[in-house]
């Protein structure tokens, strides 16, 4: 039986919502806009669900893996350029498939609850159902210019979404921001494509492997250069160093919108995608290094970050900095089902602490500073269940989902060749003691103590349909690692390469384990001594080192950074260099040189004839007569020599 | 059937010709001349559909041929054609016409009349370009697309007109002058006006080289101006500040561009050739210049200008590169510009004409009264970022990928620079236009969103970018048929280099300066 899986329908789907409630959405009635917004990721997810069982044998397998879905018409042809639409559907995408729309629906019915009294309601959910199409296109595309296309797309809904509330200049500046700061990334892809283009002919995933398979001896070089431009493309969108900067102010978007896309989903679309290609990466040691060590550095400064953050949702944003920092930790120690692994539970428990600072925000009336919160545990047992559960997790306590999904990227780490691998384990442990820190800490100043402002007195129910959404995340933060990571890594092998850990032990994978949640623990001891039982030593403490704590709220002074050595150089000289001298002293003054010469020639012609001619001709004679002059004059011959030399020379 | 396929490119001449006259005779009452000049674009627009729709793509050359002798010395013949390059562009110029007059519809209060046929008389011109396989008969088309420009700049420009018509007169007219006298200089060594003719007798080598690099030069600097090739743009930013928004969304870019395709490199594929890396170079600083200064413009038309230069710089890269995917590619990205910049126009002389500014700083927070502008405003904006699935991307893809891979990697990387360029200057312009909170100026004014009138321009348009970046092979496939110099077809590098071996790349760099 070969039927068909529709997976064509997945990001159709959401792509006729968007076109329904973002044409006529204004027009539509509430209800109508919600069922349309939900549908669309409802079917989607349904259809994935229906893939995923009958690939996974639950149902009787009617196609096997990797299964591969062509759209008879191509996209581009022309020339040696041929590129098709086509699905591919193996283990991989199928993992992040489920994750992406299984996430993507509760957050869309979350948005229900929490956008209802939002005048742009039709307008959120044709942009969220745009942002669907574009992750589950980039999700399925089986080459690489496919995955570029979900790849911009996501860039743009989000984009559309952090500006959501485009009024807000601060708002439309961090949508711009996103942006850009994603094409820098998306120039390196774009470099990427070209030179997998210009060595392999071909820009189909499977394609580049099979020619990498007929070579075997083949490392490094042209190899290393594809890979790490691929690299400055994920960094971008994966918010690492240096191209972290955009996701702290993306928080200016609606909150289910940073739980989705900057959280769960497109920014974990680097690591899909270093996963995706990891036969290239896997070619080249070099590359996985950096990849490695970019990682490493992010999870570890972006933890630090966390620290000093007063806002609820900053806090978060740096935590998803630092946790993909963690996948790219594992995607550089060749460990990619790991990092596929803690991809998948970080969607589960940073999509619920999302949702649930949501919560809070939307119960407090819109307050994101945690310093006004405190004592909300009584108020919203539920929020502080679920989200005592995603913090459990985020920091690695066994049993939640953070704790398989990290410790595996750790041990995977510490078994990396030599020195290395320690001191990346080494750093990812620091940075789990970090994490749980600044966790506890704002799980602390949120739930706990009294409550720091007449808004966290009288806080707001929150509705059902907010709050499903997160007990179902909830419970995945607590059993989604139980499938552990030897069943889930066996599993990915196929399509994401088995994990080197051979010449490990279990021995030492307990003891490294038990290493990580000591720190973990620790981590909350600390949070515990400082943010409840001494609550005036965090001021104590940054008046004591006043540099550091400044140098920490202000993000290593990274923005300003690139605003003085990029940003602001480039304005200058474009306004003063190129338009003020070059365009309008230079060219704008020879053009009027070239024009006085031309009216003076004009002139004298005109008076020749006897003022009977209009100026127009007159010009067009004098220039025609100029040229034959050139062309005729016997020596004119010479001159062409002259004039091939620099153009010869000109643009070497 | 076969009598219209023979005369149909007579009758795309004739009608806006004769829609001129009937705006000429007819009275200026209730906007009579706006609708005679609407159904008469309408109408061309629909005899412009009829080639695409009866084009043989098996069959290569020029279709619809028409060739009747004219003057009999010297020896000037009725010649017209068109072929897989130019069939497209026919028909864009069919399109625009009526989002010409649909933008000046209110725009223009007096002299209805002269403006609608000299409108009119444009348009014929700018068809004939297209279709004109005769020298002589291409140069006719050619000045008599300069001339209404000027006198419609100069009469119905804004503030500045007449110095901005000057400005375009003086760039555009004087280096005309010598293409005249290349051509009449081909006569003379040859006896024939005819294309075809004199595509063999060049490529044969029956004409001296060095003379025909003079000619080749004239060529090339009439294109470079019109179209505007870094350093000759001078003429632009003011062309787009003062004209009418129906002249400025046609003045750049297709006409210059298609005369390089076909009559510099055409026509002269050895020369042109030897001229392409100058070409490349100067396409490459167009693309930064263009966007480094569309970056810090204050007045948006001035704006759309530079970024016009940046746009079209990299179709000229596609042209003189010389691969055949990208002269294909390039030919896509020509059709993309016109659909994005007509629609950049529309909206922004909407804008223009509700608010009689065009200072960026006196706008900001639009999007809230005037959804639908800024909708479509952001769609147009997208397309030309170069956003996937919409149609700018698979020009921009196509050329920058086959310079990659063809031509020089060193160039292909700092144009692609380009993207980020393009995304900062527009997505600055609608922050700073429509985003943010409400300026003092857009809450002086009532709401004045998109009416039936813009919309029926604006949604088809819009579908087109859509389908253009979706279905590219709709145009591909007639676009390949086109008549392309060998040196473009038989291009060794075009196809990429395939590994088969392991290779590390000792000399990379050595290949990248090779051309």
């Amino acid at each position: 039986m070969n039927g068909s899986l529709y997976l064509w329908l997945i990001p159709l789907l959401p792509f006729a919502g968007f076109l329904l409630n973002g044409v006529f959405g204004r027009r539509f009635p509430k209800w109508l806009a919600t069922t349309i917004g939900l549908a669309a990721p409802l079917v989607s997810f349904a259809v994935a669900v229906n893939a995923a069982r009958g690939l996974l044998g639950f149902a009787p397998a009617y196609a096997s893996l990797p299964y591969v879905e062509t759209c008879p018409v191509g996209w581009i042809n022309v020339g040696a350029l041929h590129v098709g639409f086509s699905f591919v559907l193996d283990q991989l995408s199928m993992v992040m498939l489920l994750v992406v729309t299984g996430v993507g629906l509760l957050i869309h019915i979350y948005s229900v609850g929490y956008m209802h009294d939002d005048p742009g309601y039709a307008r959120y959910f044709s942009f969220l159902n745009l942002f669907l199409f574009f992750m589950t296109t980039l999700v399925l595309a089986g080459n690489a210019l496919l995955m570029f296309i979900g790849w911009e797309g996501v860039g743009l809904a989000s984009y559309l979404l952090i500006g959501f509330w485009f009024y807000k200049p601060s708002a439309a500046n961090a949508g711009k921001k996103a942006f850009l700061v994603n094409r820098i990334g998306d120039f390196g892809f774009l470099i990427g494509l070209f030179l997998i283009l210009a060595n392999f002919g071909t820009l189909s995933f499977s394609g580049v492997a099979a020619k990498l398979a007929t070579s075997p001896a083949w490392h490094g070089g042209v190899l290393t250069a594809i890979a790490l431009f691929l690299l400055l493309g994920a960094t971008g969108k994966s918010a690492q160093l240096p191209l972290y900067i955009w996701l702290p102010d993306a928080m200016e978007g609606p909150t289910p919108v940073s739980a989705l896309i900057h959280a769960a989903t497109m920014v974990t679309a680097g690591v899909y995608m270093i996963a995706r290609t990891h036969f290239l990466f896997d070619r080249s040691p070099f590359a996985l290094g950096v990849v490695a060590i970019v990682g490493a550095a992010t999870a570890f400064f972006a933890a630090t970050m966390g620290l000093v953050q007063n806002d609820i949702k900053r806090v978060l944003a740096y935590s998803t900095i630092s946790q993909l920092g963690y996948m790219f930790l594992g995607c550089g120690v060749a460990a990619y089902s790991a990092a596929i692994f803690h991809l998948m539970t970080h969607a589960f428990f940073k999509g619920l602490l999302f949702l649930a600072a949501g919560a809070v925000i939307h119960a407090l009336g819109g307050e994101q500073d945690m310093r006004k919160m405190g004592g909300l545990w009584k108020k919203m047992p539920v929020t502080f269940a679920t989200m005592t559960a995603a913090v459990l997790a985020i920091c690695g306590i066994f049993p939640f989902a953070g704790f398989f999904s990290k410790d595996a990227i750790l041990y995977a780490a510490y078994l990396n060749n030599g020195v290395g691998g320690k001191i990346l384990w080494g750093v990812g442990l620091v940075t789990a003691l970090l994490t749980s820190l600044y966790m506890f800490r704002l799980w602390y100043m949120t739930f706990l103590g009294e409550p720091r402002s007449e808004a966290a007195h009288h806080s707001h129910a929150t509705p059902n349909s907010m709050l499903a959404p997160m007990v179902i995340l909830g419970v995945l933060s607590l059993c989604g690692g139980w499938i552990g990571m030897e069943r889930f890594g066996g599993f990915l092998a196929p399509a994401a390469g088995a994990m080197p850990t051979a010449h490990g032990s279990e021995h030492l994978e307990i003891i490294l384990s038990i290493v990580a949640v000591l720190v973990a623990l620790e981590g909350w001891l600390i949070a515990d001594k400082y943010y409840r039982r001494k609550p005036e030593r965090p001021a104590q403490l940054a008046a004591a080192v006043p540099g550091c704590y400044k140098t920490l709220t202000h993000k290593y002074y990274v923005d300003e950074f690139y605003g003085a050595i990029c940003v602001k150089p480039l304005l200058a000289v474009s306004e003063y260099v190129l338009d003020w001298i070059v365009d309008v002293a230079i060219l704008g003054g020879a053009a009027w040189l070239l024009a006085g010469i031309a009216t003076f020639v004009g002139a004298i012609l005109q008076r020749w004839q006897s003022g009977n001619l209009r100026s127009y001709a007159a010009w067009l004679a004098a220039a025609a007569a100029a040229a034959l002059l050139f062309i005729l004059v016997p020596w004119a011959a010479a001159w062409p020599a002259s004039i091939h030399f620099i153009f010869r020379t000109a643009g070497r | 059937m076969q009598a219209i396929n023979q005369s149909i490119l007579t009758l795309i001449l004739l009608v806006p010709l004769a829609g001129a006259i009937l705006v000429a005779i007819a009275p200026d009452r209730v906007k009579l001349p706006n609708w005679i000049a609407l159904a008469t674009t309408l109408f061309t627009f629909l005899l412009t559909l009829h080639l695409p729709a009866h084009f043989v793509l098996g069959q290569s050359g020029f279709q619809f041929e028409i060739n009747h002798p004219w003057i009999e010395d010297p020896a000037i013949y009725y010649h017209v054609g068109v072929d897989g390059l130019s069939l497209w562009l026919v028909v864009l110029t069919g399109l625009l016409a009526p989002v010409g007059v649909l933008a000046s519809w209110n725009a223009i209060k007096e002299r209805r009349k002269i403006f609608y046929s000299l409108f009119l008389v444009q348009q014929t011109a700018m068809l004939g370009v297209f279709v004109s396989l005769d020298l002589m008969l291409y140069y006719g088309f050619w000045e008599l697309s300069l001339v209404p420009m000027a006198i419609l700049i100069a009469m119905y420009g804004r503030k500045d007109g007449p110095k901005a018509a000057l400005k375009f007169f003086l760039f555009t007219f004087i280096p005309s002058a010598p293409l005249l006298v290349a051509i009449l200089w081909l006569y003379a060594r040859t006896g024939s006006f005819d294309f075809a003719t004199l595509r063999l007798l060049i490529a044969q080598g029956s004409l001296p080289a060095g003379a025909l690099f003079w000619a080749a030069l004239a060529f090339l600097a009439a294109f470079a101006v019109k179209v505007p090739v870094f350093p000759l743009h001078g003429w632009l930013a003011d062309t787009y500040k003062e004209a009418p928004v129906a002249l400025a969304m046609v003045v750049a870019g297709k006409l210059g561009l298609y005369s390089m395709l076909r009559f510099h490199v055409g026509l002269f594929p050895a020369q042109a050739r030897e001229m392409a890396p100058l070409l490349i170079a100067l396409a490459v600083i167009g693309v930064l210049y263009g966007g480094c200064l569309a970056l810090v413009q204050r007045d948006f038309w001035r704006l759309i200008a530079f970024a016009a230069v940046s746009q079209l710089s990299l179709i000229v890269l596609a042209i003189y590169g010389l691969t055949f995917t990208g002269w294909n590619g390039g030919v896509y990205q020509i059709l993309s510009d016109g659909v994005a910049e007509g629609a950049v126009f529309l909206l922004l002389g909407t804008l223009y004409d509700h608010y009689a500014t065009s200072q960026i700083s006196a706008y900001g927070g639009l999007a809230a009264k005037l959804p639908r502008v800024t909708g479509f405003f952001v769609l147009t904006s997208l397309t030309m970022v170069g956003l996937p699935m919409l149609s700018g991307f698979v020009g921009e893809f196509t050329i920058l990928s086959s310079t990659f891979t063809g031509v020089s990697r060193g160039w292909a990387i700092t144009a692609t620079l380009g993207v980020i360029l393009s995304a900062a200057y527009m997505l600055w312009l609608v922050q700073r236009v429509f985003y943010g909170p409400e300026s003092a100026l857009a809450s002086s004014q009532p709401a004045g969103d998109l009416r039936f009138r813009e919309l029926s321009v604006l949604v088809p348009l819009a579908v087109l970018m859509l389908v253009m970046g979706v279905a590219p092979s709709l145009w591909f496939t007639t676009i390949q048929t086109g008549v392309h110099p060998p040196q473009v077809r038989d291009f060794a590098h075009d196809r990429p280099n395939v590994l088969t071996l392991p290779s590390i790349e000792p000399n990379a760099s050595a290949r990248e300066g090779q051309r």
